[in-house]
């Protein structure tokens, strides 16, 4: 049985040890070991489900150790990651309280998506919430919490339209006490477990670069020039959007798919605009991080050794 | 083709409501290409029941979201089928109860097709999104004003040749952003199409 060693931030910028764990497991049945994690944010939890699901495909089911932290798990459960776990792991660690009350403040509890209808409920769920949140602690002005939803909107259309197989969508809100430094964010992770940038761009874009075309080549023509699957120009929108959305709330966007991830990096952010050589995961996997408008500053948050949900 | 704004029948579509009767219980949030292909869809076919010309002015006053998607599938290419030669009727369009939220959108959708489209939008009033240069801008707005105006009127008001503002109004008017009128030629801003009385309306 192979161990995959969860780090204690299951984010986005840590993640990357759990793909290569799961990438070096070779069809071996997986461990997914979470009792260290300390903090674990919507693109952690929704990669973990990405992962039960892949490593499944071995035939055996995964298994996942929860964290020590009953902090940790009550918040998975108020993101409703177990209604999905479930299916996909053979859960084992400290009891879990049933019916646990959801905080108002989660934006967007994990989700599936798998066709436009949910699309539709995603957006109902945000507007229902959502606007709330974003106006009274991210500050933003009703209009453009409106696009934060079309934003999401787009974001899970990909999944349908590109992908060919589901995924899940996830929302938080934070304060964060490092990139961007006590600043309150958004946070939202977006994965399917689809084809991938590469292969949905290939029978369209592929043959223009012949042995050029990898999955870094799929995401920047994707994400930089709006190259998409359909043979109409006037298509390919969504990515664009989020990447032009995100730049003028000062977001950061990242995008993995295969071995390879694209950022659009704000300038409070140094990650790498460009990385190949990833240890391989099928689909892709999205992460946003939007902070609060800088001239209505939220309050400073309590201090942990991560970070503060409120 | 002989026409007079006496010919036209405006036509108020509310898209909510739209909406509302095409996809059930989905009505204010406009998001995804197939709802967007249903509302083009709807629209085309109340367009199909009023006959041979028609203002159908696309009422956004109830809408909360609006996607790239949707925008792409119920703005522009319902603009973009009845500008070609093979359109189905004569339809022009007009919005009505824009807001930022709708703006950005719109026009993103428009300006990608090379659309433009004649629009009420909220704390600005009329105007006209998406693609058109500053001289085709200048006249739709001297139009609007002026509400009827032969090319020779525009050229004085805009200051310059009537040859020029002919051809800018025809460019306007092939866009169908107002309407070219015959017997006598001149140029009719759709507003004031959908203010004339006698015309039936259909909400």
């Amino acid at each position: 049985m192979k161990i995959i060693a969860a780090p204690a931030s299951l984010d986005e910028r840590h993640f990357d040890s759990v793909f290569k764990g799961l990438a070096e497991a070779q069809g071996e049945r997986v461990l997914v070991d979470l009792r260290h994690v300390r903090w674990v944010d919507p693109f952690g939890l929704v990669g973990l489900l990405a992962v039960g699901s892949v490593a499944a495909r071995s035939g055996e089911q995964p298994l996942l150790q929860l964290p020590d932290e009953p902090e940790v798990i009550s918040y998975m459960t108020r993101m409703g990651f177990f209604e999905e776990a479930e299916a996909l792991y053979e859960i084992h660690g400290p009891k879990r309280r049933k019916g646990e009350t959801r905080e108002s403040d989660v934006l967007l509890e994990i989700m599936p998506i798998r066709a436009y209808d949910d699309v539709h409920t995603m957006v109902e769920r945000v507007n229902e919430r959502g606007q709330v949140i974003l106006t009274s602690q991210l500050h933003y002005p009703r209009a453009q919490a409106l696009q934060f939803t079309t934003l999401l909107s787009e974001v899970c259309q990909n999944i349908v339209d590109h992908a060919e197989a589901g995924g899940w969508v996830a929302t938080q809100t934070y304060n964060l006490t490092r990139r961007p430094p006590g600043r309150r964010v958004v946070v939202i992770a977006v994965m399917d477990l689809g084809v991938g940038f590469r292969a949905s761009l290939s029978s369209a874009h592929a043959s223009r670069f012949v042995d050029r075309w990898t999955d870094a080549t799929a995401l920047e023509q994707a994400f930089m020039h709006g190259l998409n699957r359909f043979h109409d120009p006037h298509r390919g929108q969504g990515l664009q959007q989020i990447r032009r959305n995100a730049a003028r709330w000062s977001g950061r966007v990242t995008i993995r798919s295969g071995t390879a991830r694209i950022t659009e990096v704000p300038d409070w952010d140094e990650s790498p605009p460009l990385e190949e050589d990833l240890p391989e995961f099928p689909g892709s996997q999205i992460g946003i991080i939007l902070p609060a408008r800088l001239e209505a500053e939220a309050p400073p948050p309590v201090r942990s050794r991560q970070g503060v949900r409120r | 083709m002989n026409t007079g704004p006496e010919q036209f029948v405006p036509h108020s579509i509310d898209l909510s409501a739209l909406v509302r009767r095409s996809v059930a219980s989905l009505y204010s949030h406009l998001v995804t290409r197939p709802m967007g292909q249903a509302l083009r869809m709807g629209i085309e076919s109340q367009i199909a029941e009023l006959g041979e010309f028609c203002v159908s002015v696309l009422d956004f006053t109830q809408v909360i979201v609006l996607d790239y998607s949707c925008a792409d599938e119920a703005v522009a290419k319902l603009v973009l089928r009845y500008q070609r030669d093979d359109r189905p009727s004569n339809a022009w369009f007009l919005a009505r109860g824009v807001s930022e939220q709708h703006r950005e959108p719109i026009e993103e959708v428009l300006s990608r097709h090379n659309l433009a489209l004649a629009a009420e939008v909220e704390d600005e009033g009329f105007t006209l999104l998406g693609a058109a240069t500053e001289e085709e801008r200048d006249a739709w707005h001297v139009l609007q004003q002026e509400g009827t105006l032969t090319s020779a009127q525009a050229a004085q008001l805009l200051g310059s040749g009537e040859s020029h503002a002919a051809s800018i109004l025809e460019s306007l008017a092939a866009r169908r952003t107002v309407f070219r009128a015959n017997s006598p030629l001149r140029y009719i801003a759709l507003a004031t199409l959908l203010t004339r009385p006698g015309g039936r309306s259909r909400d």
